[in-house]
């Protein structure tokens, strides 16, 4: 229980300095101007929502082989924040490609393979919202968690080879970060960590709560 | 292994034995990948020369929507009664019925495509076999990773509250690579284009499959274990 409010607490402070790094240390970017700073919170979510759904992976191998509930609330908590993050990363790309490529998309390797990803994984919490049983629940969207996961990079490679067929019409900009830009990136990428496994503590601990209660409730009160 | 091999032989005899008797699967199936080839023909100016490069996708989509409702049909098929749950329950290796499955499928769906195919090329007056006969191997290959994680799958989603509704939103999105490779290899077919082009497609078709088939091989009796 400590440890979880000492979480909280340091999840906060992280935060604040995330934000005090993007918006004051950080320089405005000469050419983007401050629509670059969208990138500290846009790379951070990128990483939480890959790292997320890592998570959901390796636990689901571990509801499959050794048919406990708790990986399932870790591995459906996990998916959960995940694609929140990966929501981010979806809405905050197009808010800085428009100003800065011209166009809210285009169908770059990263993107449509983080746009598939979300798909995926809204699958799988569909998935799960249809499925009554607990152990099949558990057991299915195990399956999915480990089959999506492996899918993404042989997506990621199909598309990367279908563009460089066509040409790539978009030159990618990044590269040369100042120092202070690559500082504060770290600072948020690691306060995003922070809320990553702060909100997974949560919500796994919340799913436990609500699996023993509807234990209790199905045997009438009777623990 | 003997014994493995002929139990997903007794599945699919089993399977194509109910087929011939119902042809519920295979029709269905090949009305709906018809009318996707015809409907589809509605984006074209009538004989526009530009539909060349695109009607690969065509063919690609008519097999994998058509396919979708198949196994769905398929599986539906295999719960009533609770055939399943019995199938599973028997003393045989659970993922030798599995592949059972996934090989009935598959010559369903290349049934269909046997019929599709020739219309096809019918009604939009390409040869698909005009450089080599490399179209056959991409069908098969592409066929049988849809089939594999399809029966996957449309085991999954009968067992949900929404049935059949729920394969398409889980399948479709796993399978980018097949669709993405298919339609690569059908566009440089289609155009007479240098056939070696299309090799590294079908090599990831080929890992597509043989990475799927041995990551279900290893996890299916979990999944399916009470």
């Amino acid at each position: 229980m400590k440890l979880s409010a000492l979480i909280d607490v340091l999840t906060f402070l992280a935060v604040a300095l995330g934000l005090y790094f993007a918006f004051i240390y950080a320089p405005v970017e000469n050419v983007m101007g401050p629509v670059q700073k969208i990138f500290y919170f846009h790379v951070a979510s990128a990483w939480i929502s890959f790292f997320a759904f890592f998570v959901t992976f390796i636990c689901s191998f571990f509801v499959l082989f050794t048919n406990k509930y708790i990986f399932d609330d870790v591995a459906s908590g996990s998916a959960e924040i995940g694609i929140i993050f990966c929501t981010i990363v979806l809405i905050t790309g197009p808010i800085w490609a428009k100003p800065i490529w011209g166009t809210w998309w285009t169908w770059d390797p990263r993107l449509t393979t983080t746009l598939i990803l979300w798909f995926i994984y809204v699958g799988y919490l569909m998935l799960r919202k249809f499925l009554d049983e607990e152990d099949k629940r558990a057991k299915f969207s195990a399956a999915l968690g480990i089959i999506g996961f492996i899918d993404v990079p042989i997506v990621f490679f199909s598309i990367r080879w279908w563009r460089t067929i066509h040409p790539n019409v978009l030159q990618k900009g990044g590269g040369g970060l100042a120092p202070e830009m690559l500082t504060a990136l770290f600072v948020s990428i690691f306060a995003f960590t922070l809320l990553y496994v702060m909100m997974l503590v949560k919500t796994s601990a919340i799913k436990h709560m609500f699996r023993r209660y509807e234990k209790i409730a199905s045997n009438k009160g009777e623990i | 292994m003997k014994n493995y091999l002929t139990t997903v032989f007794n599945i699919v005899e089993k399977d194509l034995l109910l087929e011939l008797k119902s042809k519920e699967v295979v029709v269905s199936m090949l009305l709906f990948s018809l009318l996707v080839v015809i409907v589809f023909s509605f984006i074209f100016e009538p004989g526009a020369a530009y539909k060349d490069n695109l009607v690969g996708g065509i063919l690609w989509m008519a097999i994998i929507f058509s396919g979708v409702l198949g196994l769905n049909k398929s599986m539906l098929n295999e719960i009533t009664g609770g055939n399943l749950n019995a199938l599973l329950l028997a003393p045989v290796d659970r993922s030798a019925v599995f592949f059972g499955k996934v090989f009935s499928n598959f010559l369903f769906l290349i049934i269909m495509e046997i019929i599709t195919v020739p219309i096809f090329m019918v009604f939009y007056n390409i040869n698909i076999f005009a450089n080599s006969f490399m179209s056959i191997v991409v069908l098969a290959l592409g066929t049988y990773g849809f089939a594999v994680l399809g029966t996957l799958f449309s085991l999954i989603s009968v067992k949900t509250k929404t049935r059949e509704i729920m394969l398409p939103l889980l399948l479709l999105p796993l399978m980018i690579p097949i669709i993405l490779a298919g339609i690569q290899c059908m566009n440089i077919y289609i155009l007479g284009e240098d056939v070696t082009e299309s090799y590294k497609w079908l090599k990831l078709i080929g890992a597509f499959d043989v990475i799927f088939t041995a990551v279900i091989y290893a996890i299916f009796d979990y999944i399916v274990e009470e």
